[in-house]
């Protein structure tokens, strides 16, 4: 049980531990009011009891003196009476003793009936009398009994002691003012948690709001990519401020490294098919070229045979077939080739235009590639008509296509951009891998082929492709050395 | 109708003080504590009553006893007073009879004995012994004399009778002290009793009458032996006029009176031999 309350949301936990705090600091300062405020009501009724029986003493003496028991009662009557009643005065009655303790005349003859000794009244009352015996004469006695306070004032005349005046008090005299002091201490704690609880709640919400935001943004990150920036969540620079700065550091960091990790992985199993396809390819073409090398031979000095006449196109066409992707796959980048220049771009502007007229294809072509490349114009143009190609097939008919070839001094970039069918995510996955054609056509090593270029001219090639737009682009660095790279041998 | 107005006319043009010393000499009269101590509306009243007939000023001087209204008699400090009957049996060689009041048409009244109304059982003051007493006044009739001539009349000694007693100093409050329990009895006047029984009930309910006495004359209005026939007559004239005119009437409802007749010393006969008795028993001391 404790350990729910404990994992409670900081939503629901701030609020009800400030409450919680609230209410005990305002009950504690209501309670310590109240004790005090009921010790000093005890005091300070005692006092005023005290006080008005002073006063009533100083006119009791003549009474007393010339034994006018009517006047004394009208006396000691006088509190008692319904226009007096509303003063602070809590007593329930006065009793004059004479001095042998008897009862000379009470406010209630009824309870305290004159000629009454002080002992015969109760016990409370007897034990008054013993301390009255017991104390000399001018002194105050203040009883407290379980069931009535008494209270017995001396009354002196010329150092005798005449009697005493007993103000006689129910226990618990103070309770009806004291209950009516602490109800209003506690309608002013209502009030004041009214007002305070509200505050805290509404403060301890806002600020638990953003730990419950952060902490789903933490949750969420292991397990889906990570999400856009939520510096917006939180302007101030506080420690919470802090968390969520070190939250969008990491989380910037975590989504380079994962396109990092995804970029690597991909450059290594690209590797790993060149290698082996490479491989394969060498492999294949040492007896291809024995193979083409017999059949030559055999063309030229066998005897005319309808059987060969008939099968030899067939290997020739085949061989020639298996020569031709060997050597696609094998893309070779070290053969003699000059270096380019702006008139190759234009070449193949001139060499697509036909194509581009019989797909029925809107392209703008923007050559500002310079003669400052050290490139293979062979390899480039390759890369270009490819991609090109490509684009004009996805662009369809009607399509648009933008081909821009710029040239700096970091470089070449060519950048083909098609409006047609965007590329699937599964399709963009293997993109670059051999046999992963666009489309139906060809023999799905034209991206590959390019790929393979680029890498081995160590340059850079991305696709982005959303919303109906897909873009090529190919940052082709200027190489150290000039090219070809014997010419200047 | 047509005397009455002669007589108030004469009172205003010819009454002796109304001649001779006009603004000066106001009629000075004394009252004992009675019901009309806290009613200070009838007693203004009266005093106007009083003045409209009498053409004098008129001052009612209040003291909270017997004893002091009677000190002032001694002193000449009153022109008249209303006393009750037996200090105006005291007083006789000072004062002369002015008028009696008339209850229920009789000149008299009576002492009642009154316990609270929860003690049940007593019969007679003889039931009271060694209880607490409430006298109303030494100089009352009814609330002093009447029931220490009882007590003697049943062989008991006044002094030792009771086990407490104390002095009120007017009949009401000795109704109230046996309503409060404070006394466990008390004698009053009749008339007292009564008009409180009609004005404040609850107070009375609280007592039980156990015995009623027979009748007194009614504590009367008494003159100065020094004051002029004349005015004597005209003062007189007055208040046995009262309860023929409608303001008259007025005042004497609210004092639960009929009025007023001119009274004879017969009627105090009984309490001047009370009196005697009492002052025998006491050594002559009251």
């Amino acid at each position: 049980m404790t350990m729910r309350v404990f994992d409670l949301s900081f939503r629901y936990k701030i609020p009800l531990w400030g409450s919680a705090l609230i209410a005990v600091v305002a009950l504690t300062m209501t309670v310590s009011f109240m004790f005090q405020a009921y010790e000093n009501l005890k005091r300070d009724m005692l006092a005023h009891s005290d006080n008005l029986g002073r006063v009533l003493v100083k006119t009791l003496y003549t009474p007393m003196l010339h034994d006018d028991v009517w006047r004394a009662y009208e006396i000691v009557g006088a509190p008692f009476s319904e226009a007096a009643s509303t003063t602070g005065f809590r007593a329930e009655g006065l009793i004059l003793l004479d001095a042998n303790h008897a009862v000379f005349v009470s406010s209630q003859p009824d309870h305290w009936p004159m000629r009454t000794a002080l002992a015969g009244l109760g016990p409370s009352y007897a034990q008054l009398d013993a301390r009255l015996r017991a104390t000399p004469e001018a002194t105050t006695v203040l009883v407290e009994a379980d069931d009535v306070i008494l209270l017995a004032l001396p009354m002196i005349a010329d150092e005798v002691g005449i009697g005493h005046l007993l103000l006689v008090h129910p226990a618990g005299f103070y309770w009806p003012r004291f209950r009516q002091l602490a109800w209003r201490a506690l309608l002013i704690t209502g009030l004041v948690l009214s007002v305070l609880l509200p505050i805290n709640w509404y403060w301890g919400r806002r600020m638990a709001a953003p730990v419950g935001r952060l902490a789903e943004r933490m949750d969420a990150l292991g397990k889906h990519a990570p999400t856009a920036s939520l510096s917006h969540d939180y302007p101030y620079r506080d420690e919470l401020g802090r968390l969520f700065l070190a939250y969008e550091r990491m989380h910037a960091e975590m989504a380079e490294k994962a396109t990092l990790e995804q970029r690597m992985v991909k450059a290594d199993r690209l590797a790993a098919l060149g290698r082996l396809s490479a491989g394969i390819a060498h492999e294949i073409n040492n007896p291809l070229g024995g193979l083409m090398t017999s059949l030559d031979t055999v063309k030229l000095h066998a005897a005319r045979d309808p059987v060969l006449d008939r099968f030899l196109p067939y290997l020739e066409r085949g061989l020639a077939q298996i020569r031709d992707i060997v050597a696609a796959l094998l893309v070779e980048t070290r053969g003699r080739s000059r270096a380019l220049n702006a008139q190759d771009i234009e070449d193949v502007h001139t060499l697509l235009a036909q194509e581009a007229k019989k797909r029925d294809a809107d392209w703008t072509w923007d050559n500002r590639a310079g003669d400052t490349s050290n490139l293979p114009a062979t390899l480039v143009r390759q890369v270009l008509i490819n991609l090109v190609l490509n684009a004009l097939q996805a662009a369809g008919e009607g399509g648009h296509v933008a081909v821009r070839c710029v040239g700096n001094e970091r470089g070449l970039e060519l950048d083909i951009q098609n409006d047609g069918a965007s590329i699937s995510d599964e399709l963009m996955k293997h993109l670059f891998e051999p046999f992963t054609g666009l489309n139906e056509e060809g023999h799905g090593l034209g991206l590959w082929v390019t790929h393979q270029i680029v890498e081995q001219l160590k340059g850079r090639i991305e696709v982005e492709s959303r919303d109906g737009r897909t873009r090529f682009s190919v940052t082709l660095p200027k190489g150290d050395h000039a090219w070809p790279p014997n010419a200047s041998a | 109708m047509l005397r009455r107005d002669f007589i108030a006319l004469s009172a205003l043009l010819f009454s002796p003080f109304s001649r001779a010393d006009t603004t000066a000499k106001a009629l000075r009269i004394g009252l004992t504590p009675t019901l009309l101590h806290e009613r200070h509306t009838l007693l203004a009243k009266w005093k106007a009553y009083l003045e409209a007939r009498l053409g004098v000023p008129v001052n009612f001087v209040l003291r909270d006893s017997y004893s002091d209204t009677m000190d002032l008699i001694k002193q000449h400090r009153l022109d008249a007073a209303w006393l009750s009957d037996y200090p105006y049996v005291l007083m006789q060689p000072w004062v002369r009879l002015l008028a009696t009041p008339l209850k229920d048409g009789q000149p008299h009244y009576r002492s009642y004995l009154i316990v609270p109304a929860r003690d049940t059982r007593s019969r007679s003051i003889a039931d009271l012994e060694g209880k607490v007493f409430a006298y109303a006044d030494p100089y009352s009739h009814t609330g002093y004399l009447f029931p220490r001539h009882a007590l003697t009349a049943l062989g008991k000694s006044p002094k030792t009778f009771f086990g407490r007693t104390f002095f009120t100093w007017s009949h009401r409050k000795a109704i109230e002290a046996v309503a409060q329990h404070l006394a466990d009895g008390a004698a009053v006047e009749s008339y007292v009793w009564d008009a409180l029984a009609r004005e404040e009930p609850a107070i009375t309910q609280a007592t039980r009458i156990v015995n009623r006495s027979q009748t007194f004359g009614f504590p009367p209005l008494v003159a100065m032996k020094q004051m002029p026939d004349k005015t004597f007559r005209v003062l007189r004239r007055v208040l046995l006029d009262m309860r023929f005119d409608d303001q008259g009437r007025e005042i004497l409802d609210k004092l639960h009176l009929d009025g007023f007749v001119a009274g004879t010393p017969a009627l105090y006969a009984e309490v001047e031999s009370m009196a005697r008795e009492a002052a025998r028993e006491d050594g002559g001391a009251r």
